[in-house]
């Protein structure tokens, strides 16, 4: 029992992981700029296909590395062509504009890598289970978290220490301000976004290691994400951290006692802190109206 | 919080003729079992247009007339489809039933949630109404025993319309059902139009136009948003019992949030400003869907390429540009 509780634990962390890293691209680009990028599952898909494709040439180091930062590029180059140009009017166009990149994405995905699925390899390494009583935990499976673990330390560090992070940090609470003081709001909104598509990416040459490849692999984390952002309070990056573990733990827990319901518990989670918190765990006062 | 995306033209609730386009659109559905085949469609598709159209326009009451952004509307769609197949699978074979069976279960249902979300605006509402849509797709989706899971609701059919003095066959006779459909969408977009013309309505504009001037006034701006989006979501349940009745089938599919986007955008590309708008953007996009996906496979990116274009450089919609031209 206690293995079998220790096991979906551990799913649950991976899971949980994997929704954070989502949730928190989505939740940045949705502070500063007030999008909501419906195609935020398909850079991660496409960040999984390119480190398919970087893999021969730079292996899979090399691939983990540079993967991310093509993605990253990638939304900073969508910002700057398509996105920036709705910004300043009704939220419904920037919602539009997203679905419909998904779509061609996800479509262009399986154009170019098949509509099947794709399996990536992982050095031997990593693949080992970490002992024998403990056979569900690969060493893949450590390495993702720390991985995790590292990025979210550095995405925090970022944004607190950096001139840029700050910056973005500063225009979420009040960017007319931010604009007023001589920054160029523009720029900022671009390297904001590139950061959230790098989160993406990484998420998805991780998920490619663990699950594989198919194109509409992010579409099953993007609504948790969702989910991991209104629990953990709109607004707040550590509600958004907090929000992403805890749904991903709460469904890994209820495989064990319930299986069926391991998914809707996520959708309980969300309609009780709806009811009895309205702004999320950590969300500010108002930040949701 | 709020940028500032003030629209700098006040549009009027309704275009410049009323009854003039009123005419020519009633005109052109009468007559569609008419021309319909000899442009090579066929009358089911224009069923699909008026059901679409039908919960576009019921969208529309939030988005254009309420300034509320719901993302999450096939939620009421599919639970107004799946609301009608099970009363008749399970109830009774009554075609009126059935309708009401899925506006009653659309309805409530959205009401009950429109309730928890009366607070939010913008993005943020959008966000949670998506949201709320996934848990009404998950629930069809994972009740097999009840709704048939992922192969969607069978096992039921129309039943025909019984009168009391004649009986109209909709079962077996596509040109009657059509009928049916137009007098069903004309009823329900007639009782839009009187709604929008009330003070009820009225105030549902300034709303939009001006919130914060509408709550100094003394407006309860929660209330009515409330009533607006429970409205909106029955009469887009009709839509979906409607589209349970055209196919004899429920779809999963139905609640999934790709439907809710693609009313979005059937709204916004005949002009949500205007209040035929969304059928016609209905009308363009199930035409424009039907003959892609027969031409090409990779139909989702010419779809995604509609959604794109048409927020980059049509984003006033069709009879929003024909509307600001006749206005000069």
């Amino acid at each position: 029992m206690l293995q079998l509780v220790l096991y979906n634990v551990t799913n649950g962390l991976i899971i949980g992981a994997f929704y954070v890293l989502m949730a928190l691209g989505l939740s940045l680009i949705l502070n500063l700029s007030n999008v909501i990028n419906f195609a935020h599952g398909n850079f991660l898909a496409l960040g999984g296909y390119i480190a398919f494709v970087l893999t021969p040439f730079l292996g899979y180091w090399g691939a983990l590395i540079v993967s991310p930062l093509i993605t990253a590029l990638f939304g900073f180059a969508i910002e700057r062509l398509m996105i920036r140009r709705v910004y300043s009017r009704d939220p419904v166009y920037s919602l539009l504009l997203t679905f419909g990149l998904a779509f061609i994405m996800q479509d262009a995905c399986r154009y170019v890598w098949g509509p099947s699925g794709l399996q990536t390899s992982i050095p031997d390494i990593l693949s080992a289970p970490l002992s024998a009583d403990l056979f569900f935990i690969t060493w893949y499976r450590i390495f993702m978290v720390a991985l995790v673990i590292a990025a979210v330390s550095g995405l925090f560090a970022f944004l607190r220490f950096t001139r840029v992070g700050i910056r973005i940090r500063a225009g979420t609470l009040d960017l007319d301000t931010v604009s007023i003081l001589g920054v160029n709001v523009g720029m900022l909104r671009s390297m904001n976004f590139a950061v959230g598509s790098l989160l993406a990416g990484l998420a998805g040459v991780l998920a490619a290691g663990q699950v594989g490849l198919n194109p509409n692999m992010g579409d099953d984390l993007l609504m948790p994400s969702f989910i991991a952002i209104i629990v953990g309070g709109v607004g707040s990056l550590t509600g958004t951290l907090c929000g992403g573990l805890l749904i991903g733990v709460a469904g890994a827990l209820t495989t064990v006692f319930w299986p069926a319901a391991s998914e809707a518990v996520i959708y309980v989670i969300m309609l009780v802190v709806l009811i009895l918190r309205p702004r999320g765990l950590m969300g500010q006062e108002g930040m949701m109206s | 919080m709020s940028t500032a995306t003030t629209t700098a033209v006040t549009t009027p609730v309704m275009p410049a003729r009323p009854w003039l386009t009123t005419a020519i659109i009633f005109a052109a559905l009468l007559t569609v079992p008419v021309w319909l085949p000899m442009l090579g469609g066929y009358t089911a598709l224009a069923g699909r247009v008026l059901v679409l159209g039908l919960a576009a326009m019921s969208f529309n009451l939030l988005l254009g007339f309420t300034g509320v952004m719901s993302f999450g509307h096939a939620a009421y769609f599919g639970l107004g489809a799946y609301g009608a197949g099970l009363t008749l699978k399970y109830i009774a074979p009554s075609t009126p039933l059935a309708m009401v069976g899925g506006v009653l279960l659309g309805g409530i249902l959205g009401s009950l949630f429109g309730r928890l979300i009366a607070q939010r605006r913008g993005v943020y509402f959008a966000m949670v109404t998506v949201a709320f849509g996934q848990i009404a797709f998950y629930v069809t989706y994972s009740w097999d025993s009840l709704t048939g899971g992922y192969d969607g609701l069978r096992g039921f059919s129309r039943a025909p319309l019984n009168l009391g003095f004649t009986t109209i066959d909709i079962t077996n006779n596509s040109t009657y059902f059509y009928y049916f459909l137009l007098f069903v969408f004309a009823v329900a977009t007639g009782l839009q139009a009187l709604l929008l013309a009330s003070p009820f309505g009225r105030t549902l504009v300034a709303i939009r136009e001006n919130e914060r001037r509408a709550r100094f006034l003394g407006i309860p701006i929660e209330r009515h948003i409330w009533m607006s989006f429970s409205i909106s979501c029955c009469f887009t349940a009709l839509a979906g019992a409607l589209y349970a009745l055209l196919n004899n089938f429920a779809d999963p599919m139905g609640l999934h949030y790709s439907l809710s986007g693609e009313i979005v955008i059937m709204t916004v590309m005949g002009g949500m400003r205007a209040f035929w708008g969304p059928l016609i953007g209905a009308a363009l996009f199930v035409v424009l869907q039907d003959y892609i996906s027969s031409m090409t496979v990779n139909w989702m990116s010419f779809v995604g390429l509609i959604f794109v274009l048409v927020v980059l450089f049509f984003p006033r919609g069709l009879l929003g540009m024909l509307q600001k031209g006749t206005q000069r």
